[in-house]
């Protein structure tokens, strides 16, 4: 069990309040991301749960017990870190046995889990390692096989796959998708990454500035923007936010199209300008077009056997079903 | 190219040569101070017997048997050894505590650490020997303890504060999510990953209180008279006896220097400030 309940936490360091008073539930074995550009306080919020900082006001429980006061070795929860925070001076084996040693569990059932987990994350061939003859995909298993030992009530995730290359990233993201799938416990994770976020959240919590923007699945996010901020946070390329006469004519101040609403057209459209550089990624292409005058440049998602030369003249039609319509409050309306 | 590989090489001997010279001159008075204590006093001062002279044992034969030599070496290693100790258990909490949880105090009370050592001792001499006479305790192992240890508190904590602020705060908050209390954390994780810096600490430490004079020989008589004060005891009222003085002071530095040869690994890098990787 591991639901997660946040009543009015807030945070401040000195004057600096950085994290407003803030309310939310995560669901027991919910896989729940904290997402938001840097300096979001997406980081300290995750920190306030695992009780690594004191909150200035508010209650945190944890499956209805409150734990605010209860210093982090008592929450039971694991925490995977960004630098994967492992113990340089003990082998992955000891690595691993480290939170069940401080337990007191008895060395048989030490070094049965030390085994199961070394064996499901693939790190049998590693166990007498010191982290420092690792990789970053290796050490963050071992940093991920650490926190599974411990069956804890939630796991809280910082940032974990930022210092791997791109490659080992998404296979990383695959694994902890596997965990999550097979242990069924609620996973808390920080990214600043929208990509990670959509691909591996149950529900996504959007921040900004300490505050919560939006709460939702990948899809209702993507699907309805509460605001300006979340429309153009979530979803790659950014969803293109059209200002003027455009947006008047939907009776909004400012108007969203995703760059895959917009279909394209050598001949005639609705709006028209000239295709700037286009990126070409074998199933999809995607133009940036210039001197529509409705904004800086569009970006428009075609498929990939489309092709139009930098420089050619291009029509652009917005699926208008799709068209994201947003006040001058920048509130979706 | 031609420019750097000729800089390289005039560099490749001159340094050597520089740091050898510095060497030799450091070292020469503690050669010198040697080769007296093998000579007679009245060799020691006879310009002719400067290099040849016949060697003698015989000042460090009447060290032993006169001076009872052995009672004053034990003393300093009795409380140099406590010293550094104490020094210990006080300063891994402290230096701990300011590392890991920084309040804005930290760096002043770092700073007025150090401030303590800028203190003239002498400006403190008359009320510390008044109050260990008052309280009994003058010329007692547990005084000389207690200032070897305090004086060189600073330096310890310092020199562990820097050690320790290189382990990455992320360690010591894994342990925490691991189920690690605060004497745990010290156990477990910051004295395995700063050992070499806590060694290097002790080692200095140690080697400080085995060289303080100012406070073993005022603060103490006999009962507590370190080697430092078999030495400062050697001048005598009739003159002074160099190859008599050479032979206590040479074994009053022997083992520091013979401790500080073994450790020199550890002893550049304490003095360096570089411990854990």
């Amino acid at each position: 069990m591991g639901q997660i309940v946040l009543n009015s936490v807030t945070k401040s360091f000195g004057d600096a309040q950085v994290i407003p008073p803030l309310d939310l539930t995560i669901e027991d074995g919910e896989f729940a991301v904290f997402v938001g550009p840097s300096g979001c306080g997406k980081s300290t919020l995750l920190r306030l749960i695992a009780g690594l900082e004191e909150t200035t006001s508010g209650v945190i429980s944890i499956d209805g017990t409150e734990v605010t006061q209860v210093p982090p070795s008592k929450r039971g929860l694991a925490m995977v870190f960004q630098s994967y925070a492992l113990y340089p001076h003990m082998t992955v084996r000891k690595n691993i046995a480290f939170p069940m040693r401080m337990a007191k569990m008895s060395q048989a059932d030490i070094d049965q889990k030390v085994e199961a987990a070394a064996t499901s994350l693939n790190l049998v061939d590693y166990l007498d390692k010191k982290p420092g003859q690792l990789s970053g995909g290796q050490r963050q298993r071992v940093a991920i096989g650490r926190a599974i030992v411990r069956e804890p009530a939630a796991f809280l995730f910082d940032e974990p796959l930022s210092n791997l290359d791109a490659a080992l990233r998404v296979g990383m993201r695959m694994e902890i998708l596997e965990l999550h799938k097979k242990l069924n416990t609620t996973m808390i994770y920080v990214t600043h990454d929208q990509v990670e976020a959509m691909t591996m959240a149950d529900k996504i919590v959007v921040l900004r500035a300490g505050n919560i923007e939006q709460v939702g699945s990948p899809l209702e996010l993507y699907r309805n923007p509460r605001n300006l901020f979340v429309a153009g946070f979530i979803g790659s390329p950014t969803m293109n936010l059209i200002k003027g006469a455009a947006a008047s004519s939907h009776g909004a101040d400012t108007i969203g199209v995703r760059p895959e609403h917009i279909s394209v057209s050598a001949t005639e459209g609705t709006w028209t300008g000239t295709v700037g550089v286009s990126e070409h990624l074998g199933s999809d292409t995607f133009f940036h077009v210039h001197g529509t005058g409705l904004a800086e440049s569009i970006t428009v998602r075609a498929g990939g056997e489309v092709d139009f030369k930098y420089g050619e003249t291009i029509h652009l039609t917005p699926r208008d079903d799709t068209v994201h319509r947003f006040g001058a409050d920048g509130l979706r309306l | 190219m031609g420019i750097v590989a000729e800089t390289s090489k005039s560099s490749k001997y001159t340094r050597p040569i520089f740091a050898w010279a510095v060497g030799l001159l450091f070292f020469f008075p503690i050669f010198w101070m040697v080769l007296t204590s093998f000579k007679t006093d009245a060799d020691a001062v006879k310009p002719e017997n400067l290099i040849f002279f016949t060697p003698t044992l015989e000042n460090y034969l009447n060290m032993t048997a006169n001076y009872d030599y052995w009672r004053f070496a034990q003393n300093s290693v009795i409380t140099s050894v406590f010293a550094t100790l104490f020094a210990l258990v006080v300063g891994i909490p402290c230096a701990y505590a300011m590392a890991f949880n920084p309040s804005r105090a930290t760096k002043d009370v770092l700073m007025w650490m150090l401030s303590t050592k800028m203190l003239p001792a002498a400006a403190v001499l008359y009320p510390m020997t008044f109050l260990m006479k008052g309280l009994g305790l003058f010329d007692t192992k547990f005084v000389i303890i207690l200032v070897l240890c305090l004086i060189n508190l600073p330096i310890v904590i310092w020199m562990l504060f820097t050690y320790f602020k290189e382990i990455p705060k992320d360690i010591i908050e894994a342990a925490q999510m691991d189920g690690v209390n605060t004497w745990g954390e010290v156990r477990e994780i910051l004295v395995p990953l700063a050992w070499g810096g806590i060694v290097s600490t002790a080692l200095l430490c140690f080697i400080f209180c085995w060289n303080e004079a100012y406070w073993t020989v005022r603060l103490t008589t006999t009962d507590a008279a370190t080697l430092s004060k078999l030495i400062e005891g050697n001048r005598a009222p009739e003159g002074l006896f160099f190859g008599r003085l050479s032979a206590v002071s040479a074994a009053a530095v022997g083992p520091i220097v013979v401790l500080g040869w073994f450790c020199q690994k550890q002893l550049v890098q304490g003095l360096t400030f570089g411990a854990v990787k």
